[in-house]
């Protein structure tokens, strides 16, 4: 039996996040479009920390509403005029997206309710049953070489964002 | 009433939807952008379900997760520095004038 704060937490979030992400691909106005993706990202976030994935959500909120969210506004305001609207959508553009979106709801949602592979615990039993994610565990999920240990894939990444900062320049530096 | 696990996967259902629905019909590169972290987010938020509902003692989707965002950080930036570039040659971002190669 789950908190009846936590089961409200929930509605609030889940609400804002479903009207959020329809209003971010709607919107005509290209920076009302990120605001409202902006809103998403962070509603995604609370629900990582309803999870009991505190880390997660801070490095969400961090990263994603912090610094993806600076790139796309700055690549708006360089690229667009102030107050220019996006031309409406072509009907068959529409029509297509409107089919995509439809029939993508219906096989997803048919799929989860059918898939006998979900169980019916509730969150707080889950969280119970759980131990607390510390620090400790995810640095040492992070340096280390045994199994469940991710040393590897970490050096990539950092490796990987080294690449993304010397493309980033070269590709966007004037010639 | 409890949360289960289908109540949080319902949401992200329906962000991963939104995020089609804006990548099939937008024509701004930008927003063809924003549509795609939609998508990469819903997968996101799917991981962390899936290990806390499912594997509640491990943290492998968490890891996973962390990785995911990483790397959509690298990809935003590239994406919006090529994007950048395209408005320097062209003089706007719209896909349909995207038709021709440097030469």
């Amino acid at each position: 039996m789950d908190s009846v704060a936590n089961i409200i937490l929930y509605f609030v979030i889940a609400i804002a996040t479903v009207v959020f992400s329809f209003l971010a691909v709607t919107s005509r106005k290209l920076l009302r479009s990120a605001t409202y993706l902006l809103f998403v990202l962070i509603c995604t976030a609370i629900f990582y920390f309803q999870l009991g994935f505190q880390f997660l959500g801070a490095v969400q909120i961090a990263v994603y509403a912090g610094g993806i969210m600076v790139l796309f506004v700055f690549s708006i305001v360089l690229t667009h005029k102030p107050d220019q609207k996006n031309a409406p959508l072509e009907s068959h553009r529409r029509f297509l997206g409107t089919m995509c979106a439809v029939a993508g709801t219906v096989v997803l949602l048919f799929a989860l309710f059918k898939m006998p592979l979900l169980n019916g615990l509730s969150l707080t039993e889950c969280l119970n049953s759980a131990t607390p994610i510390t620090m400790h565990d995810i640095g040492t999920a992070f340096t280390g070489t045994n199994r469940f240990q991710y040393l590897l894939p970490f050096e990539a990444v950092s490796v990987l964002l080294l690449a993304c900062i010397i493309g980033g320049v070269v590709v966007a530096r004037k010639r | 009433m409890d949360l289960s696990i289908l109540w949080y996967l319902v949401p992200s259902v329906i962000m991963f939807v939104c995020g089609v629905y804006g990548f099939v019909t937008r024509k701004n590169l930008i927003a063809i952008l924003i549509s795609l972290e939609l998508m990469l987010n819903s997968a996101d938020l799917n991981f962390v379900v899936f290990n806390r509902f499912l594997f509640p003692g491990s943290m492998e989707g968490m890891v996973f997760t962390l990785f995911s965002i990483a790397i959509a950080a690298a990809e935003t930036a590239i994406a919006i520095a090529i994007i950048i570039n395209i408005y320097r040659a062209i003089g706007n971002t719209d896909v349909r004038e995207i038709n021709k190669l440097k030469h």
